[in-house]
């Protein structure tokens, strides 16, 4: 229990000096665009890999759950839509992304520790946490919301092309149930999960790596940890947002 | 100057620092020599302020450096270059933009002289047409002469160099030895040297402190060390074979 509230607090110290005054706001720029590149646009295959199929099993699997013929069958898009935007593209590719760049994040900033990067940076005087930790934050935050739109957008067209291809649904049923009784609200709650989700992501890991002591073994360990702290906090906080929003 | 009164450091129950004083002076390579694990870094961590010190006071001149807060502590560091053991390179970075990167942060330097002041401060520690180079692809003794580049590229006065030499073979360690001197004397810098290196202290010792178990036992400089009556400082001077030959044979 006292090494949780320990953690907690750290963390909490942590986000107060990577709130703070940058230093000098080019600079930021420059590494928020290094981080653009590194965490955003690096992730556009595997998001959009992984939605492809995920669309495409949920049409398929909504397809074999719904045989009565009491069911429409643009209940198949209908269905694969809801869950691609409710839950898929933003908590699953969420869960996803606390896996690749969550140990990456907590990987690069524990090896700068342990090999005195960030005792260099502030023997020079500047606020290491900020200057390593805010670009990232600021990055995934602004680009998340388009991996999830690009998800949302691939998830749906794997589901109407395996779906068609398969002969479950024909292509007008798909997309006349992709159409059905649609909520626009559900974007913007897909989108405010994301932004709270990258946010979780990148300063749980980075508070992993940042605080590493000791050497290679520590680092590969505090990569885990920022994995499966990231993870845990996106269920939980899936669970309080949902209540909040769709209530 | 850097003047160091009554410094103490614990780690829970583990007394690193006992009650160390010194003095240290500009235009001098002032070292502080001790066995592994006898809180030579830790001494020197606290010098600089990445370690919180337990008890006494860390002067910068007339700037009392222990107690300032970040912002404080952030003025005296733009004064400050430190040569890290494992060089701390930003792997991210090549050789150019590492030295820039001070520039870049501190300064309002035009692109072109920031440049200039990079290839200077290359062509100062040897190295030439590495600037693209990143750190991954440099030897151990080109990653030290970059770190030091790094270390100057603002005009510090004061330079930290802890263990110098760790990893490299004798004459590249003379290299750089020889490198610091220099350096500290063309700069006016008070430079404080970690080491554990014999070549290093009859190279540069102006000023030695000899630190055991966390305590000063000796301060000196390379021509007093050898006739020193200190049991521990002969026992750390005197460990290998041949020096103890050196020194029977000179009696």
């Amino acid at each position: 229990m006292f090494k949780f509230l320990s953690g907690f607090g750290s963390y909490w110290m942590l986000l107060g000096k990577v709130f703070s005054k940058p230093e000098k706001h080019s600079i930021y720029y420059k590494q928020t665009m290094k981080e653009l590149i590194s965490l955003g646009l690096r992730s556009i295959g595997i998001v959009t890999i992984i939605s492809f199929f995920m669309g495409a099993v949920i049409t398929l699997q909504t397809a074999y759950n719904t045989e009565n013929p009491i069911y429409p069958t643009y209940l198949i898009g209908l269905g694969a839509r809801d869950s691609i935007l409710l839950e898929f593209s933003s908590t699953i590719v969420a869960l996803i992304l606390a896996g690749k760049v969550g140990s990456n994040i907590a990987s690069e900033i524990g090896t700068m520790r342990v090999t005195e990067q960030i005792d260099a940076l502030e023997l020079m005087g500047v606020n290491s946490a900020s200057y390593i930790i805010l670009p990232k934050v600021i990055a995934t935050v602004i680009f998340n919301p388009f991996l999830t739109l690009i998800s949302i957008i691939t998830g749906i067209m794997g589901g109407w092309i395996i779906g068609t291809s398969a002969g479950v649904i024909t292509s007008q049923e798909y997309v006349y149930g992709i159409q059905y009784a649609f909520i626009p609200y559900y974007i913007t709650y897909a989108i405010i999960k994301t932004i709270v989700f990258a946010f979780i992501i990148t300063t749980v890991s980075s508070h992993q790596g940042y605080y590493v002591e000791g050497g290679s073994l520590e680092v590969g360990r505090a990569s885990t940890k920022a994995v499966v702290y990231s993870s845990i906090s996106i269920l939980l906080f899936n669970v309080i947002l949902t209540q909040l929003l769709l209530s | 100057m850097i003047s160091a009164e009554h410094i103490s450091k614990s780690f829970g129950d583990r007394e690193v620092l006992k009650d160390i004083s010194a003095v240290f002076e500009p235009g001098k390579t002032n070292l502080i020599i001790g066995k592994s694990g006898s809180g030579k870094t830790v001494f020197l961590k606290c010098l600089v302020g990445l370690l919180e010190v337990d008890e006494g006071t860390i002067r910068y001149d007339d700037i009392m450096f222990t107690g300032l807060d970040f912002r404080g502590k952030k003025e005296i560091r733009k004064e400050m270059g430190m040569l890290f053991q494992g060089s701390a390179l930003f792997d991210s970075m090549t050789v150019e933009e590492n030295i820039r990167f001070p520039l870049d942060m501190f300064t309002s330097m035009s692109s072109e002289e920031k440049l200039d002041r990079v290839n200077f401060c290359l062509k100062r520690v040897n190295i030439v047409n590495s600037n693209s180079l990143f750190p991954s692809e440099l030897s151990g003794g080109m990653k030290k002469r970059v770190a030091i580049a790094r270390a100057i590229s603002l005009n510090p006065r004061f330079l930290f160099c802890d263990e110098p030499n760790s990893g490299l073979d004798p004459k590249t360690s003379i290299v750089i030895d020889e490198l610091i001197g220099e350096i500290t004397v063309e700069m006016n810098m008070t430079t404080i040297v970690n080491t554990h290196d014999m070549n290093s202290v009859m190279e540069n010792g102006e000023k030695i402190i000899f630190i055991e178990e966390g305590e000063k036992c000796w301060e000196g400089n390379k021509n007093e060390i050898l006739k020193s009556d200190c049991r521990l400082l002969n026992e750390f001077v005197f460990a290998n074979a041949l020096a103890r030959q050196l020194k029977d044979s000179s009696k």
